[in-house]
């Protein structure tokens, strides 16, 4: 078609100027006016089934790609209940980093979950109690006692988990609702729910 | 195999004849028994001298002839055709210039690679016999082979420095296809294939880390995907990510995962990846890869030089 000197001689029906575009080509199709040039109908309606096919198939991708995004996920609950305050005293609290990944931290101004996620790539730091410090054993990320970086790679502070305390007294740590302190940009850490003054 | 090579034609057996005989009572029975065993006997013979034809022959069996087609002679043309039929070999060119085969030259990387990622397609499909894909026992079925299958601390350790060796290969053949300028005209399309084969040999290496489901895999996956966050458009920490509607419950490292964190769903899906899609969709560019080696002209290298010694005399007319 597109070179046609190919064509052999005697074959040399009109050759329709371009391909019809898709507009035409459906048109076309469900027109009923008779064309009287057929390799025009018939370009058409090549183009009308190629069209349907990578379509379809470009359907069929999308369904492929959803098919990944599961709808129901079976991960640990982000809300729970970790009991009274009084049950933390000062300082940092690891008794909960391997059941929710949390850490329950007191100081002079409150009570506050820290999520045990390290802010540069995800790990979970370590707790030094002789040192003062958590520390990532990924890549050397150092925080304070307070989860506030000051080394390493981390670009920083780690994220507070929302926390409240429910009618019977205790606490309700929630996973989802997340307090941070972007670099350069306003500390959400003492927002309510963020930290308990208690 | 007196039947099938085709020597004995013309001289059926009847094996009807000895139950017809045995019916009919015992009157000319002797003879009949007599001729038959005569006939047994030839065609004993007849089998006899068959098999020795085709021990001391065996190129001229039906048999040969159907599975090889090609006459063999000892000619040029005959061992070019001997590798031009032969499914095996027929990615193999049939002449090659002597000087671009040599080590010094290729340092054998390429085919190096390639016998590498057999040696693993074979130890990693001995290995899915024994591990289970889920988050309860797949570091125990680990800790089972290192210490309890036949072989198999050899199996996974096989696989383990064959995978390593693979990425060391794959990247010194690189290296050695940058030196030698092969990447040029008309070998970029066969660049290209290469760099997409190294891109799924390092998505190979990464996907079978988390497997053995150990600490060292499993932090080594969450630091990965995290990475995946940062994509731009479609990672929920990348640039413009937000905009996009980007959350870490449908972004692109949740559909790496299939959820939010690294668990029995990432399992099922790295194991998925590294043996199944990644393998199939890496064997298909590898067929294009050598394909495009013979068709760019086969390996690249130094125009065909001649030893003095084998300067041959011109012909005197």
């Amino acid at each position: 078609m597109a070179n046609p000197t190919n064509e052999p001689a005697g074959t040399a029906a009109p050759q329709p100027k371009s391909k019809p575009s898709l507009i035409d080509a459906i048109k076309g199709i469900f027109s009923n006016k008779e064309d009287p040039d057929e390799a025009r109908t018939v370009a058409r309606r090549r183009r009308f089934v190629m069209a349907a096919v990578l379509g379809s198939l470009g359907v069929n991708l999308l369904m492929f790609l959803r098919f990944f995004f599961p709808r129901a996920l079976y991960e640990p609950k982000t809300q729970f209940r970790i009991g009274y305050p009084s049950d933390f005293g000062f300082g940092v609290d690891t008794k909960f980093q391997n059941q929710y990944r949390i850490w329950v931290v007191r100081n002079t101004e409150g009570l506050f979950v820290i999520s045990a996620i390290c802010t540069h790539l995800g790990c979970t730091p370590d707790w030094k109690p002789s040192e003062n410090k958590f520390k990532c054993p990924c890549h050397g990320s150092g925080y304070d006692p307070e989860g506030v970086n000051f080394e390493g790679p981390a670009p920083r502070p780690m994220d507070r988990a929302h926390v409240e305390i429910d009618p019977e007294g205790q606490i309700v740590v929630d996973l989802s609702r997340r307090y941070m302190w972007p670099k350069g940009e306003r500390s959400q850490f003492n927002d309510d729910g963020a930290i308990l003054r208690v | 195999m007196a039947e099938t090579n085709g020597h004995n034609e013309g001289n059926p057996v009847t094996t009807g004849a000895p139950s017809a005989g045995s019916n009919g009572g015992g009157n000319g029975g002797g003879s009949k028994l007599t001729a038959l065993m005569a006939d047994a006997k030839a065609v004993q013979a007849r089998a006899v001298e068959e098999m020795r034809e085709t021990i001391k022959a065996p190129e001229k069996t039906d048999v040969w002839k159907s599975i090889l087609r090609v006459k063999h002679d000892d000619t040029p043309r005959s061992r070019a055709l001997g590798v031009l039929s032969n499914v095996f070999l027929h990615l193999h060119p049939a002449k090659i210039n002597r000087d671009a085969v040599a080590y010094n030259f290729t340092w054998g990387m390429g085919g190096m690679t390639f016998y590498v990622y057999i040696t693993l397609v074979f130890t990693g499909t001995l290995l899915m016999f024994y591990y289970h894909p889920s988050k309860v026992v797949a570091f125990r079925d680990i800790l089972y082979l290192e210490s309890d299958v036949p072989f198999g601390k050899l199996l996974r350790n096989m696989h383990r420095w064959g995978a390593h060796l693979m990425v060391i290969m794959v990247e010194l053949h690189m290296f050695r296809v940058f030196l030698t300028g092969s990447y040029k005209k008309p070998r970029e399309f066969n660049w290209v294939v290469g760099v997409l084969l190294l891109v799924l040999t390092l998505l190979l290496s990464f996907t079978g880390y988390l497997l053995p489901d150990d600490q060292l895999g499993f932090w080594a996956v969450t630091v990965g995907t995290n990475m995946a966050r940062a994509t731009p458009l479609l990672g929920h920490d990348g640039p413009f990510g937000a905009v996009m509607g980007m959350t870490p419950f449908n972004d692109v490292r949740f559909g790496l995962l299939g959820g939010s964190i690294v668990d029995s769903n990432a399992l099922l899906r790295a194991y998925i990846w590294h043996c199944v899609a990644i393998p199939i969709l890496a064997s298909a560019f590898m067929v294009v890869h050598f394909w495009r080696v013979r068709k760019d002209g086969g390996i690249s290298g130094p125009a065909p030089m001649m030893l003095e010694s084998e300067i041959k005399e011109p012909k005197k007319l």
